[in-house]
């Protein structure tokens, strides 16, 4: 399966980029996707997902096609 | 109801003028109350001096939230309407950042929906403040408490 990634704001300046993909098989919750990607960066504090741009937890699944999301705390407002 | 990002300034005033203008011919005699808020850049945070700001957002997922926050708002609340306006992309201190407005029959319903759609926008809508400062540019950690 395919999983689009998506990070913003200080997190993406951090890592040094916008987007990732991530062709994976098997079962994925959204930490396992993080693990994946970065193995070496272990999942910085405060970060905040979203699955098809709707709030999850570390622990949901995803599923070919999702789009995943990383970001800090909002700030807007 | 009426929700929009703008990427260049505007002026609440206008905006909230000629939204009720449209309003008093659509509802007529029915609303008694209108609470505002507008949220203006500062040129300072932190105890340091901010230059500009650049609010980043997350194309679809912000709208969507936004337009869930006020729908919730209009659940608990007999609403007659709301507009909010929110700045993305670059901004110099005294721009204005948001505009949220309610309109209901009583203040009790538009002082407490006005105030829950901000609370609600600031903890869920994703936004991100990086502000410009002599420093050089930096993200806002976290919103102030109130």
């Amino acid at each position: 399966m395919v999983i689009h990634i998506q990070y913003f704001a200080s997190l993406r300046d951090r890592l040094g980029r916008a987007e990732d993909r991530l062709d994976a098989v098997g079962e994925l919750t959204v930490a396992d996707v993080w693990a994946a990607l970065w193995p070496d960066t272990p999942w910085p504090p405060n970060t905040l997902t979203a699955v098809n741009m709707e709030y999850a937890s570390p622990e949901q699944m995803v599923r070919d096609g999702d789009e995943v999301a990383f970001f800090p705390p909002v700030t807007g407002g | 109801m009426k929700i929009e990002l703008r990427a260049a300034p505007f002026d609440p005033l206008l905006e909230l003028g000629f939204y009720q203008s449209g309003l008093d011919e659509r509802l007529p005699g029915q609303y008694g109350a209108t609470a505002i808020f507008i949220g203006t850049m500062r040129d300072s945070n932190q105890g340091e001096a901010v230059r500009g700001m650049t609010l980043e957002h997350y194309p679809g997922m912000t709208e969507r939230h936004l337009q869930r926050i006020v729908e919730h708002a209009a659940t608990e609340w007999p609403l007659l309407d709301a507009l909010v306006l929110h700045r993305v992309g670059a901004l110099r201190p005294n721009d204005p950042i948001v505009l949220v407005a309610v309109w209901s029959a009583h203040r009790a319903a538009a002082f407490a929906a006005c105030q829950f759609i901000m609370e609600e926008l600031k903890s869920k809508a994703p936004f991100w403040k990086r502000e410009e400062t002599a420093d050089g540019p930096r993200w806002v950690e976290h919103n102030t408490p109130g």
